[in-house]
């Protein structure tokens, strides 16, 4: 079976400087993949370029299968689901923004109603369905990003650092929730983050991208037992062994 | 008072009300229409000479009227390049100075109203999968009050210019006289008082209108 995504040979280029490249990298179909590396490591600019919003110099991303090169990038962003650092809501109502994927697709207004519904029930935020976007909390604003992800139903979720911006109750309540709705869905997820306690919660395999360039994947349980170099150990928090 | 009495019940001043409403909303309009999109593509698009083009558009901000007026004119003069159209001394001569006027500055504030917008949403919106004609309609919601004062602003540039209007459209009585032209002629003759009360008219008209967009604006303004 083919992965859901697979990259080969990658760089990524921004400002005339190499951001990050990948010699290999791929995510089946229920992973949740973390991408970790500490700030400026190039993990916005890996997720940027496979959500195809930054043009790749070399390498092939395929997406189940098929080079993305050879589809258009509307088509191919349809099958995917983005959140960002900040949760960027436009200035309409909290189930406009839920639903406002669905919209782009031209999905029928049934489908939208309910599946709206559906995603701010599981996000626990029904009760703001009707409050306009520019009026809520950091918390809340991120759980209609989410959902408004979520809604998509997208073959790949794409999430970078949705938590980083949030304060530690925040963070843990809304974690424990995509934690547990990731579950329940099995929504195969990219998601990046630099911080390891929170990818160790949500991820069933780790990357780790130093210095622009990805170093090491597999399993926590993989990593933490071999990591291959000094400073894969070192970000790891792993002491020297004796 | 007299005066103003005079004005309102002259039918001359009502029909150089409605034609300059008439052209300076059309010249507006037809600006809107160039520089919206053009606005946008400056304002969000990457393309080599992009800086150079909105430095062109933020000088023409800045155009002097009679300048316009005066290329205009030998465009449009017999002799001139259009003459064989024979559009000097009409109203459309007017509309086309002043769209040349109005669309610089619609075109600038579009421009850098978009540029104001967090750059990631564009990103975000694109991520979600919105086409290209859906992320720009949603990037002029976002941006609806900046494009409103770009819609005054583009209005105000060319209701009270009276350079372009004069040079292209002559200020033939019942044909292309206009407020601003109006109140030249008064003053050419010496009749300030009627001049004044145009002027006072005009001014008054201006702010009627700005109003009603103002008004648009802020009920569209994030509560």
């Amino acid at each position: 079976m083919n992965p859901v995504l697979e990259i080969l040979d990658l760089e990524v280029w921004r400002d005339e400087k190499l951001a990050v490249e990948v010699e290999h990298l791929s995510v089946n179909k229920g992973d949740v993949l973390a991408i970790i590396g500490p700030n400026g490591a190039g993990k916005s600019s890996l997720l940027l370029a496979i959500a195809r919003l930054l043009k790749p110099r070399q390498g092939t991303i395929c997406f189940n299968g098929f080079e993305l090169n050879k589809r258009s990038d509307v088509e191919y962003r349809r099958h995917l689901g983005l959140v960002l650092q900040e949760p960027l809501l436009v200035d309409a109502s909290v189930a406009s923004n839920v639903a406002m994927g669905l919209r782009f697709r031209r999905i029928g207004r049934d489908v939208i109603k309910k599946r709206t519904d559906l995603w701010l029930e599981r996000f626990g935020i029904s009760h703001l369905r009707s409050r306009s976007a520019c009026n809520l909390s950091g918390g809340e604003a991120q759980r209609v990003s989410l959902a408004r992800a979520f809604a998509i139903q997208p073959n790949l979720l794409l999430l970078d650092e949705p938590f980083s911006a949030l304060d530690a109750p925040t963070r843990i309540n809304l974690l424990e929730d995509l934690h547990r709705i990731l579950a329940e869905t099995g929504t195969t997820t990219l998601f990046i983050s630099h911080d390891l306690k929170e990818a160790s919660q949500l991820a069933n395999r780790m990357a780790i991208l130093l210095n622009g360039r990805l170093r090491q994947q597999g399993t926590p349980e993989e990593l933490y037992a071999n990591p291959i170099e000094d400073d894969v150990r070192t970000f790891l928090g792993i002491s020297e062994p004796n | 008072m007299d005066l103003i009495q005079t004005i309102f019940s002259d039918p001359e001043v009502w029909q150089i009300t409605i034609l300059s409403l008439k052209l300076s909303g059309l010249g507006t309009l037809i600006s809107l229409f160039i520089g919206l999109p053009l606005g946008t593509l400056l304002g969000l698009g990457k393309f080599p000479g992009r800086s150079f083009l909105l430095s062109i558009m933020n000088t023409g901000m800045g155009l002097p009227p009679v300048v316009v007026g005066l290329a205009v004119a030998l465009m449009l003069w017999r002799s001139g390049p259009l003459g064989s159209l024979h559009l000097i001394y009409t109203p459309t001569a007017i509309v086309i100075a002043q769209t040349i006027i109005s669309a610089p500055v619609v075109t600038g504030l579009t421009a850098a109203a978009l540029q104001q917008l967090n750059p990631r949403l564009r990103m975000q919106l694109l991520g979600l999968g919105a086409n290209t004609t859906q992320m720009v309609a949603w990037m002029w919601w976002e941006a609806r009050l900046s494009l409103l004062a770009a819609l005054m602003a583009g209005f105000g540039s060319v209701i009270s210019e009276v350079g372009a209007s004069m040079m292209v459209g002559g200020n033939i009585r019942y044909q292309t006289r206009v407020l601003t032209t109006a109140i030249v002629l008064e003053t050419g003759k010496g009749q300030f008082d009627l001049a004044i009360a145009l002027g006072v008219w005009l001014v008054l008209l201006t702010f009627i209108v700005n109003l009603a967009l103002t008004w648009i604006q802020q009920k569209g303004a994030r509560s």
